[in-house]
């Protein structure tokens, strides 16, 4: 279980989370929407422990424990993933080296033995073949020159094969053509598990057509304005965000 | 003629002492030796008011001077080559210093003929005309006295397109600190083709005062793949140039990674003097501790349509210092020059230092010549983005250092071998670090 609790945060003297409460239960897949710069990311790199806010109270429990006190990397092997909004382009870093990289320091993290080269590259390979990546992306510097889409899938992959508890997906559909949304899609729902959460953030209802939801919460100042069903992104879709909004000048 | 006036410092009185209590038992022909000495000596140890040398300030720096190494025996040399080298995998031939003395040579492959250069210079060699002379380098102090000193090394003269690697390795070894100055001298008929791997070793602690040159004269449509290593004791001060002489349509390629030395200065001066050849020189420096490493690096378009490439990556921890200090020059008669340089170096530390001081003096209108030169800290997004991967912070830094290094270190060399060892250098100084 994730809980967020009365979450407060600031950047720059702005605050942007502003007591901000959310629950997701073990196999909840749980969207969240709101207005451009209400601050959708911010909440997710607060939780994967991006150090640039000052987070001036409340907590975030993964299974009772405070992710907010550890290390970003401890949160990861504890099971927190965030596919990026912007995954990062790193030049010199072939992908396969980042993906074992990255496996084995979790499975360490864990006491796990380390996957041999062979059981990695299994591994890979099929994720890679369910997204359909192509295996010479594989060998290319991680995201140098990737399309805005390949970025998102190579996101999925990464998420598919680490296998995580909680997996927040910002904006993992802008960017992505219809087939991609859709293989996309497929790939997030065969990771749909019992003891796995996802907190989906989009600004679209079409992805919500794919991977639908449990439920649904809207953000906007800072706070969870209103928690629902998955029919309350087709409301947003027909309404927008006017009422929030209204409610902020208020 | 204040220069001259001004009092000599103690390595400076020390080096005049060395230089006449050797001159005659180094080989060949004294006078040039002392023309050498003397071009050096008029002007001593350069100091921060000598632009070249204005970050590494000899005089200040250099306070005592090493007897010059004699050559070691049997076991010594035996001892210090037992340790395995570098480019073992590489499979090359190689010929082997111990001290600054010839120590132990394989059969050299076919197209390459090895002369010991004491042999050389006791013969006077024909070839030992292409040697460059002491004039022409504007009383530079580390190769006046690399010409003054120079005890051993080797001319190679490669007639062919050479199959395989050769192997230069100097090491340094014994008790107690020692000067070294040996000269390589390569001359790369035309079409011929050569890969050559040079390294400098000694063990961490001693003072060791290295002084090597090493010259290569390239003929027409010439070959030459150049790496050179300094893995010289951390307490060492080395002094080193690498000149490249060029002909028309060759291609020369060198890659020079400084990953030991407490002081190293480091030259490299690249003269195209025939059209259309390609040059290409890397560099890659690690640094940690008080290190300081100084690489200058000056090119000379003297030809038409030549294209010269150069990058320089430095990384800098602990409190060391990082100098780049890069020329390219283009001569009126240099029409269609294409060079660009560019120096980047990460700072890994809050006392790390770098000093960069790209240049271009330009006196042709038909060319495209760029520079740049970056200094800044690991990129905190890159490192969060890692992290978020679950790489714990060093493991995140040392995959951006290393990919950082890998652009100069291994990106465009034809060979993987080599790379993978030159890698495996990094790969160390990265865990050292922690
Ligand atoms: N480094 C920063 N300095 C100042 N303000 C910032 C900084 N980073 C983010 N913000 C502000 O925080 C607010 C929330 O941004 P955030 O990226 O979380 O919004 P979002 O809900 O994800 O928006 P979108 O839907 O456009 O992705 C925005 O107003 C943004 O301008
Ligand atoms: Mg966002």
């Amino acid at each position: 279980m994730i809980e967020i609790k009365n979450l407060v945060a600031e950047i720059e003297g702005k605050r942007i989370l502003d007591g901000l409460n959310l629950t997701i239960h073990d196999g909840e897949v749980a969207a969240i929407m709101g207005p451009n710069g209400s601050g959708k990311s911010t909440l997710s790199y607060i939780i994967a422990g991006k150090e640039d806010y000052e987070i001036l109270d409340g907590e975030v429990l993964l299974d009772g424990e405070n992710v907010l006190e550890m290390e970003p990397s401890e949160r990861a092997a504890a099971g927190v993933f965030l596919a990026f909004q912007y995954p990062l382009e790193i030049p010199g870093v072939a992908t396969m080296t980042f993906l074992k990289a990255a496996l084995n320091a979790q499975r360490r993290a864990r006491e796990e033995t380390e996957l041999t080269t062979p059981e990695f590259m299994k591994a890979v390979q099929d994720a890679a073949g369910k997204l359909e990546i192509p295996r010479d992306m594989l060998k290319r510097a991680l995201n140098v020159g990737f399309s805005g889409g390949e970025k998102k899938r190579m996101e999925i992959l990464q998420m598919a094969l680490l296998e995580p508890r909680f997996c927040i997906l910002d904006e993992t559909d802008s960017g992505l053509d219809i087939d991609a949304l859709r293989v996309v899609s497929e790939g997030v729902n065969a990771l749909r598990a019992p003891n796995r959460s996802f907190l989906v953030i989009t600004h679209y209802q079409r992805l919500l057509q794919y991977i639908v939801p449990d439920t649904v919460h809207v953000m906007a100042n800072g706070k969870i304005m209103r928690s629902g069903g998955k029919e309350l992104a087709e409301e947003l879709e027909a309404n927008g965000y006017a009422d929030y909004k209204a409610q902020e000048a208020a | 003629m204040a220069e001259i006036a001004m009092m000599k410092t103690q390595a400076e009185t020390a080096l005049a002492d060395l230089f006449a209590r050797s001159k005659s038992l180094l080989p060949g022909d004294a006078r040039s030796r002392e023309d050498a000495f003397h071009r050096f000596a008029v002007k001593g140890l350069p100091h921060r008011r000598v632009e070249e040398w204005k970050y590494t300030d000899l005089r200040a720096l250099m306070r005592e001077v090493a007897p010059l190494a004699a050559k070691p025996d049997a076991a010594a040399i035996e001892a210090a080559l037992a340790v395995e080298s570098v480019f073992a995998a590489a499979e090359p031939a190689t010929i082997a210093f111990v001290n600054g003395h010839l120590a132990k040579a394989d059969a050299m492959p076919d197209g390459v003929a090895a002369v010991s250069l004491a042999q050389a210079l006791a013969e006077g060699h024909p070839l030992l005309s292409k040697l460059g002379a002491v004039s022409d380098a504007e009383g530079n102090a580390a190769y006046a006295l690399n010409a003054a000193f120079m005890t051993d090394g080797v001319v190679l003269h490669v007639t062919k397109r050479v199959e395989g690697r050769v192997a230069l390795r100097f090491v340094t070894t014994g008790a107690s600190a020692v000067s070294t100055a040996t000269r390589v001298l390569v001359v790369v008929e035309e079409d011929a083709a050569i890969s050559l791997l040079e390294t400098h070793e000694s063990a961490n602690g001693l003072a060791h005062q290295p002084n090597d040159v090493v010259e290569f004269v390239v003929g027409d449509r010439a070959e030459v793949a150049h790496v050179r290593l300094n893995a010289e004791s951390d307490a060492a001060l080395a002094l080193s140039t690498v000149t490249a002489h060029l002909g028309a349509q060759a291609a020369f390629g060198s890659r020079n990674i400084v990953a030991g030395s407490g002081l190293s200065r480091h030259q490299v001066w690249m003269t195209f003097a025939g059209a259309d050849t390609k040059g290409a020189v890397r560099g890659a420096t690690m640094l940690g501790g008080s290190q300081h490493a100084d690489t200058t690096l000056v090119v000379n378009h003297l030809a038409t349509g030549c294209e010269s490439r150069e990058l320089f990556k430095t990384a800098i921890d602990g409190r060391a210092t990082g100098v780049f200090q890069g020329r390219i020059n283009v001569a009126p008669q240099a029409q269609k020059t294409d060079g660009k340089m560019m120096s980047a170096a990460v700072l890994l530390s809050e006392e790390g230092t770098m000093m960069n001081k790209p240049e271009l003096e330009i006196f042709a209108d038909d060319v495209q010549c760029a520079h740049g030169a970056t200094c800044g800290e690991l990129d905190d997004d890159l490192l969060f983005y890692l992290m978020a991967r679950g790489l714990p912070r060093p493991e995140a830094e040392a995959l951006l250092i290393e990919s950082f290094l890998g652009e100069a270190v291994e990106e465009d060399l034809d060979d993987a071998i080599v790379g993978e060892a030159l890698m495996g250098i990094v790969e160390a100084w990265l865990k050292k670090r922690g």
